[in-house]
């Protein structure tokens, strides 16, 4: 990946990259504590559908979340293995399951915009805010709110449910 | 002086010199705020306690001194007097001078010959600066006799010879330590016991000589006091032979010249204080190096390059020992706990004007410093409990034939890799009756119901949240919380509490808790290729059930299954099942073959698990899991398997709550609960057998049943959609029990009908047919209740549901009932 910033940013900050399915995403590496393959997983029964499962690192047990089923993604076609961005929440570890990783972004201030508000429901509540690159856009994940266990099922059912009532409400006007 | 003695001053030495760094700086504080009450306290209580410990060791001089430094402080604290920069300063120099002291002590093992005079009467003059009444003064003298020591007390009596006739009576009287009591009159009491040794000591002192006029009298009044004291509570019974033994042939004077001159290595470096964190994260290092450790002797088992193999094997080894090692800087006696106790005990004693000895068994047991911490309270909580509640005063003893003085018991000891700790006493034990009239009037348990319960049963119920049998509250306990929380506690940490009791004879408490969390024996058992952990402390037993024959014990009701186990009903729960991991039921391909089946307690009560398979039991490192899978209710944790694999550790009481085997908080206490091993109070109960639908065999409480009627289907009526005869000269309403179990199809053309009485209220219960009437000694099962069931039993060698009249009928009429009824009189 070769997404460089090609102005002289006057206040910048480092991101590393991800894809999530054909979304672009962004952490702050200062959250990041490492990055690694796929680990095999023990999976908690009873658990949220979002938890993939229990990953050792180094003795250390850790959940690991698995992005793609947070927003609600179609699961990927299986042949590539998620990798592992380890991260660091509210004093605790936790792995953040996504498709691809990308290079460290350098990010300035003038490029970041609030996240829009027509993003759907879903996507926004993760999505803190945008840095405009050239070519692409760089979603900020608000990790915290990613990982956020009340997050879990039930709301992201909701909303989701939402949005469908929402598209469906513009595809009957638009069909007006 | 003795070794015993010599630790004991060592201790007190760390103790106090670290109270003191901590006073310089509450000192400095407390000038630039001089108000501030909690400071003050602080100080009060830091310079209380050094000078209680030091009336106990016998240092007179550094007494004196923080016993007129104290009095000061009292009179700070009490607002008398306000604090100003002189009276600081003379405290400080007073710190100062402990300071001193206790360097001298650690020096050369004696106080030394200042004895700070001119200190003690500028501290003295501060205090007196203001009026100094006399009920002032006569206040600080009962401040500093409430510190004494009984033991201090006997020590003195025998020094002094002012034998106060009725200490060494008393003496003579308790067992304990008769030889102490003897020694007062003896002519040569440095032959004696330690504490003439320490006697001897104080006479030969030259400062004891020098005394000033103040601090005899204050020791006089100590004495008076003491001896007081100790008619109250005589010593426990080890610390006077203790003494005795380990100084027998001590000779006093030669002791003292003898004290170690010689430079000795500070104490205060010998040892040193650690974070209690710093050290959980050692111990979970070392639970990761023996994790890797496993690895490797998995990975060399087939190498035969012997200098690896060497190598492995030191590291295995040196492994074994870093683990028990850093498990042992944890451990802590439990007489760390325990100490406390005589003095709680003498206090509730003293305001309930009862007399308490307390014996302790075990003191050295060891035990982690977060159980120690977590039982603390708990412990605290039931030993103030049997001194306030269990032990009757001296006159109610005697009239019961009973020594005046009460006795309670502390023991803990190992047992199986728990510590058992026993907190006895031989008090009053539980009055069942007046529980039984509290659960009632508490309602906690109808009547009936409360009749009903078996002793042990009505035992267990002071546990039940909000529950207390004391007549009236004392500031000490009865307000009604408390044993639910000791119970709730100790659950915590993976223990349990056991109560016995004999109306007359006392109380025993028996808490079991295990010696470690960190580390932690479990099962390891598998469903679908996943290990899951089942700590060994929820573990009762492990059964394997062949098939193949007819009589397997298996039973089913209506799709609940159970195991009879030596004539009890076991509930089963299917652990794929309970973790969602199978929809389907286990009957297909398992009941053919065999089952594994788990057999676990959880808050007394037994269950068996269905698992796939059984493998080996292992020492597991308990990790806490993440936030977002933490309030999963059936894990407690995970583990990491010597093959680098997460493992999750079940929670028995989650998985059996989730299960709706172990009900929460008054439901537990609601149904028929389960018996415990070997206090099988199940009672006669006559019922009346009927058969209704899909369901194979239902019991009613024959109780409940008026009379048996057959109706035929035409005289059947409708009145507000329920089935109404005419009886009587009323309408009796009618209820389909095989349609309100499930099955619809139900017809015929006489209905036998069980007539029932509920509120007051005639019922007819539909049935298909009656089969018997019995009267049998009824093993309930709650586990499976569910609506209009109150359990399940064996009855006749069959499985009988035992059926609840009343909330079927509630559920089913729900108060429609008596409307129906009054508008059919109507019509």
């Amino acid at each position: 990946m070769a997404i460089k910033n090609q102005e002289l940013p006057t206040e910048t900050t480092q991101l590393a990259t991800f894809f999530v399915g054909d979304l672009f995403f962004g952490i702050n590496v200062m959250q990041v504590q490492e990055i690694i393959r796929y680990q095999e997983m023990t999976p908690v029964p009873l658990s949220s559908s979002i938890v993939e499962g229990l990953i050792n690192l180094r003795g250390q047990i850790i959940t690991a979340i698995d992005l793609r089923k947070r927003l609600r993604l179609s699961q990927g076609n299986g042949e590539q293995k998620p990798m592992n961005v380890v991260v660091g929440v509210n004093e605790e570890v936790v792995s953040l399951l996504v498709d691809q990783i990308g290079d460290v972004v350098e990010v300035s201030q003038s490029q970041y915009e609030e996240a829009p508000d027509t993003l759907d429901p879903i996507s926004r509540s993760v999505v803190s805010g945008v840095f405009k690159l050239d070519g692409s856009l760089l979603l900020l994940l608000d990790v915290e709110a990613a990982v956020k266990e009340e997050m879990f099922d039930s709301h992201l059912d909701k909303s989701h449910a939402h949005f469908q009532e929402a598209l469906g409400g513009l595809a009957s006007e638009a069909l007006r | 002086m003795s070794n015993e003695q010599d630790e004991i001053i060592q201790e007190f030495l760390i103790e106090a010199f670290e109270s003191l760094d901590q006073l310089d700086q509450d000192f400095v504080a407390l000038e630039s705020n001089p108000t501030d009450t909690d400071i003050l306290n602080k100080i009060f209580r830091a310079i209380h306690t050094i000078k209680g410990t030091c009336g106990f060791l016998g240092l007179q001089t550094l007494e004196a001194v923080a016993h007129i430094g104290e009095s000061l402080l009292d009179e700070l604290r009490s607002g008398r007097i306000s604090v100003t920069p002189d009276i600081a300063t003379a405290l400080l120099e007073m710190v100062d001078a402990i300071r001193a002291i206790l360097t001298k002590i650690e020096t050369t093992g004696a106080e030394g010959q200042d004895s700070f005079g001119p200190l003690r009467g500028r501290l003295q003059a501060l205090k007196d600066g203001e009026a100094l009444s006399d009920e002032l003064g006569g206040e600080a003298c009962t401040n500093s006799q409430v510190e004494h020591d009984p033991k201090e007390g006997q020590r003195e009596e025998c020094s002094i010879e002012t034998s106060v006739d009725e200490l060494s009576e008393n003496v003579d009287e308790s067992s304990s330590a008769p030889a102490n009591g003897e020694g007062g009159s003896s002519e040569q009491p440095s032959e004696d016991t330690a504490n003439h040794d320490l006697i001897a000591e104080i006479l030969a002192s030259p400062d004891f000589q020098q005394e000033e006029p103040v601090a005899e009298q204050e020791m006089m009044g100590a004495v008076m006091e003491a001896s007081s004291s100790a008619e109250e509570i005589p010593p426990s019974a080890e610390l006077p032979q203790e003494e005795v033994s380990s100084s027998a042939s001590a000779d006093a004077a030669e002791d003292k010249e003898s004290a170690p001159q010689a430079a000795r290595a500070s104490v205060t470096e010998s040892s040193l204080r650690v974070d209690v964190g710093l050290l959980d994260k050692v111990m979970n290092l070392v639970g990761e190096l023996v994790l890797a450790r496993n690895q490797i002797l998995q990975f060399t088992k087939n190498e035969t390059d012997t200098a690896l193999l060497g190598t492995c094997q030191r590291l295995n080894l040196i492994t074994s020992e870093l683990q028990e090692g850093v498990m042992k800087t944890r451990m802590q006696p439990i007489a760390n706990v325990w100490n406390k106790f005589p003095r709680v005990v003498r206090d509730v004693a003293r305001s309930c004007g009862k007399d308490i000895r307390v014996e302790m068994e075990g003191k050295d047991t060891e035990l982690d410093k977060t159980i120690l911490e977590a039982i603390k309270d708990p412990l605290t909580h039931i030993v103030r409990n049997s001194a306030d509640h269990g032990i009757e005063s001296p006159e109610m003893r005697e009239k019961a034939g009973k020594n005046r003085q009460g006795l309670l018991q502390l023991r803990a000891f190992h047992e199986g890799g728990h510590v058992i700790i026993e907190i006895a006493d031989d008090g009053a034990g539980l009055n069942i009756e007046r529980i039984r009239t509290k659960a009632v009037e508490k309602g906690i348990y109808s009547h009936e119901k409360a009749s009903r319960l078996s002793e042990a049963e009505v035992q267990r119920l002071i546990f039940h949240p909000g529950f207390s049998t004391a007549e009236k509250v004392t500031n000490v306990s009865g307000r009604g919380v408390g044993m639910d929380v000791v119970r709730s506690n100790i659950e915590k940490i993976g223990g349990s509490v056991e109560i016995q009791s004999q109306e007359g004879a006392g109380t025993t408490l028996k808490i079991k808790i295990p010696l470690t969390l960190a580390i932690v024996p479990a099962l390891i058992i598998s469903c679908q290729e996943q290990r899951f952990a089942i700590p060994q402390v929820s573990l009762i037993e492990l059964l394997r059930v062949e098939h193949g024959s007819g009589n397997s014990g298996l039973e089913e009701i209506r799709g609940a299954l159970f195991y009879r186990l030596r004539g009890n009903l076991l509930p089963l729960v299917d652990l794929r099942r309970e973790l969602g991991m199978k929809q389907e039921d286990i009957q297909e391909e398992e009941r053919r073959t065999a089952l594994n089946i788990v057999v676990v307690r959880a808050e007394n009560k037994d269950f068996g698990l269905i698992v796939e398979s059984v493998h080996d039991t292992e020492e597991i490192v308990v990790k806490p899991l993440g936030r977002q899978v933490k309030n999963i209710p059936v894990f407690a944790g995970a583990t990491i398997m010597g093959d680098g694999k997460v493992a999750l550790i079940l929670d028995i009481l989650g998985l059996g709550r989730e299960a709706g085997i172990v009900h929460e908080g008054r439901e537990t206490q609601d149904g028929f609960d389960e018996q415990e091993d070997g206090e099988e109070t199940s009672e006669k109960q006559s019922l009346l057998l009927v058969r209704s639908g899909t369901t194979s065999q239902l019991g009613i409480p024959i109780g409940r049943v008026d009379r048996l009627e057959e109706f035929s289907r035409e005289v059947v009526e409708y009145a507000s959609g329920h089935e109404v005869v005419q009886y009587r000269d009323g309408i009796l309403p009618l209820l389909n029990l095989p349609r309100f179990f499930g099955n619809e199809h139900f017809s015929t053309n006489t209905y036998s009908v069980v007539v029932c009485t509920v509120d007051g209220q005639q019922v007819g219960l539909i049935v298909e047919s009656i089969l018997d009437i019995l009267e049998d000694s009824l093993d309930l099962h709650d586990a499976h209740a569910r609506r209009g069931i109150s359990g399940s039993a064996v009855v006749q060698g069959k499985v009988t549901d035992i059926l609840d009249v009343a909330t079927i009928l509630q559920s089913e009429f729900e108060g429609s009932l008596e409307s129906s009824i009054s508008r059919g009189m109507e019509a």
